[in-house]
């Protein structure tokens, strides 16, 4: 158990190595980070005396161990473009990500579940059968053309929702947040659509398969023979055992949620972190790119690593086999 | 018998004669990939020559006569009087040409990973299968948008743009190569047992040589597949990328920058520079997918 604690933490540690070797190099060698920060006029002699107070002429492991200091301690340097700090902005984005990407979880994950039961119990109704087919076009969709779509019916044809934005804000505690006002719920509705659509159907279609999976074991038979209820047996004996697998996929969904939040903020031009880092892209605001690139891994890898874990304490499998594997 | 009747009567075309949405998808993937290699004859306006268009012809409805020059737009044509119907043909030509070149560049590269893998194993195998491990952990889409970030800072300013078609293909190319180095690696593994290739070995081929002309041609069957669907999640990668900005560059208009450029006319009621763009996107990436589905399914003996 420990030995495999250990080796997932040196692997994720040696990723998150790789790719802060990655946003160094970028950071270090893409342009000159001196012309970066100075203006035209400075002369030669004082820019090789901040290139020397900066420890750019130092050796590079050094100023790679410096650098990896300095983020540590949330310090990314100056964004080129915005001329602010590069964690202030990224903190500043954050809350509108965060949001996003909780609510179209959330809702992905529940009506996902939902979706799944009905379809699994109500194997050769109609309805089932619609939804099944109708999920294949929301797989086949490019998230992009989903929020474009939606904006063209729900925006400019029926003008029920807003096209773009988070609506009025409130900050609460350093916190902005779009739940409190009705134009800030409103603005969330078909952001979330967009960077749901996929992931619900993906839940939906798991939960189908391992239910009717589940559906076809013994101890279901059995359950039903003792003449248990059809809800007891379908929520309290299928379903929960339908869960595992599911909700370990769904976690590691999670990171692809903020991964595709780039896309959906884009689309809806919603202030959060993916729509600056694609700016930054654009632009070449070196430090943005390299803090989103570290942000973005850390986030995945301690996704993947809890996943993991939560993997081999759910499976008692797992154990076993790993076990018996060393005799 | 001559070798158009075997293929007509192999498994594969059999299968494909009794499948009427492989048939369906292969005639609307045809529809739109012939007219495209052939823009350059078909496409009734050069969309690219700032010197053919006029002004006048902006924004007219597709079908209707433009209400000052008269000129008629069979898919009309967006604010600088481009003909969207020829934007959508040089489109489709550059979206499929991306879309090819990162599937061959992601399959080549997969291939010899998988190839080299599967043959040395011990440390090469498991350094490469951790590298695949980790990058399979990502969204394909944030890889190639990381890579191509992380590419175009390298690029000198002034090459940026000429080089950004290649940045792109090379940077999709790279977020897809995992598949085809598991699956090959995989069938290297069990290939490499067996008789012939140890008959191969005994009488002193070289290495190299044994698994480029032996090994390889046994091992490429599912790669087809895999290279199927990956075409259509690779078209769709290039539009998402040059829908977010990031792609293609605006001289080479491919079907993501003319969808992202119809969604700015929404408002203002020119839906057609939109709509067209995103239907020949969808029409292709779907029976493309279609196609891939029928094909893994067609090859699969188990299925039969």
């Amino acid at each position: 158990m420990i030995a495999f604690i250990l080796r997932r933490l040196v692997q994720s540690v040696l990723v998150m190595l790789v790719v802060s070797l990655v946003s160094f190099v970028m950071f270090r060698f893409v342009g000159d980070p001196i012309a970066a920060i100075v203006g035209q006029e400075t002369s030669i002699a004082d820019r090789e005396t901040l290139r020397e107070h900066l420890g750019l002429n130092d050796p590079v492991l050094m100023q790679f161990l410096g650098f990896i200091g300095r983020v540590v301690q949330g310090d990314f340097g100056i964004s080129y473009r915005l001329q602010q700090p590069v964690m202030e902005l990224i903190l500043s984005r954050l809350p509108a990500t965060l949001e996003l990407a909780l609510v179209s979880g959330v809702v992905a994950f529940v009506a996902g579940v939902a979706l799944g039961v009905y379809t699994a119990l109500n194997r050769r109704g109609v309805a089932a059968a619609t939804i099944m087919s109708t999920s294949l076009i929301g797989v086949s969709l490019p998230t992009f053309l989903i929020g474009v779509l939606l904006i063209w019916v729900f925006a400019v044809e029926l003008q029920w929702l807003p096209s773009f934005g988070r609506g009025e804000t409130v900050t609460v505690g350093g916190w902005t947040t779009g739940f409190l006002t009705g134009s800030g719920r409103a603005s969330l509705v078909l952001p979330v659509i967009t960077l749901g659509l996929y992931q619900m159907t993906l839940i939906m279609r798991l939960v189908r398969a391992e239910m009717l999976e589940v559906l076809r074991t013994d101890y279901i038979k059995f359950a039903r023979a003792r003449g248990l209820s059809n809800r007891a047996v379908n929520f309290g004996h299928a379903l929960k055992n339908t869960l595992v697998p599911v909700i370990t996929i769904a976690g590691l969904q999670l990171g692809s949620i903020i991964a595709f939040a780039i896309i959906t903020e884009t689309v809806f031009q919603w202030p959060g972190v993916g729509a600056l880092f694609i700016n930054s892209v654009q632009f070449v605001d070196v430090p943005v790119m390299a803090a989103y690139l570290l942000l973005i891994s850390f986030i995945f890898v301690v996704i993947n690593l809890i996943v993991d874990l939560l993997y081999y304490v759910v499976d008692p499998r797992l154990r076993v086999d790993r076990a018996s594997a060393r005799h | 018998m001559n070798s158009f009747a075997r293929a007509w009567d192999s498994d594969i075309a059999y299968s494909f004669r009794r499948s009427p949405v492989a048939i369906l998808a292969t005639l609307v993937s045809l529809a739109i990939i012939l007219p495209a290699i052939f823009a350059p004859l078909l496409a009734p306006y050069d969309p690219f020559n700032p010197a053919s268009l006029n002004l006048m012809d902006g924004f007219t409805p597709p079908g209707e006569p433009n209400a000052f020059t008269g000129n008629v737009f069979l898919l009309g044509t967006d604010n600088q009087g481009r003909d969207i119907l020829s934007a959508i043909l040089y489109g489709a030509r550059i979206s499929l040409f991306v879309g090819f070149s990162a599937v061959l560049f992601g399959m080549v590269l997969g291939i010899t990973l998988g190839l080299l893998a599967g043959w040395r194993g011990g440390w090469v195998d498991s350094l490469l299968m951790r590298i695949a491990d980790v990058q399979m952990s990502f969204p394909s889409i944030l890889i190639a948008l990381l890579i191509f970030g992380v590419a175009r800072g390298f690029i000198p300013q002034d090459m940026r743009e000429e080089l950004a078609i290649w940045v792109l293909i090379v940077s999709i190319g790279l977020s897809e190569w995992v598949p085809f180095a598991r699956v090959v690696r995989g069938s290297t593994m069990v290939e490499k047992n067996k008789e012939y290739v140890q008959a191969a070995r005994v009488i002193g081929v070289h290495p190299a040589r044994i698994v480029s002309t032996h090994i390889l041609p046994n091992v490429l069957g599912p790669v087809l597949v895999i290279a199927t669907i990956h075409l259509a999640l690779a078209i769709i990668a290039e539009a998402t990328l040059s829908f977010l900005g990031v792609g293609v560059p605006p001289t080479q208009p491919s079907l993501g920058t003319l969808i992202r450029i119809g969604q700015g006319f929404l408002f203002s009621g020119e839906w057609w520079i939109l709509l067209f763009p995103a239907v020949t996107l969808l029409a292709l990436a779907l029976s493309v997918n279609l196609l891939g589905d029928w094909l893994r399914d067609a090859l699969n003996p188990r299925l039969r």
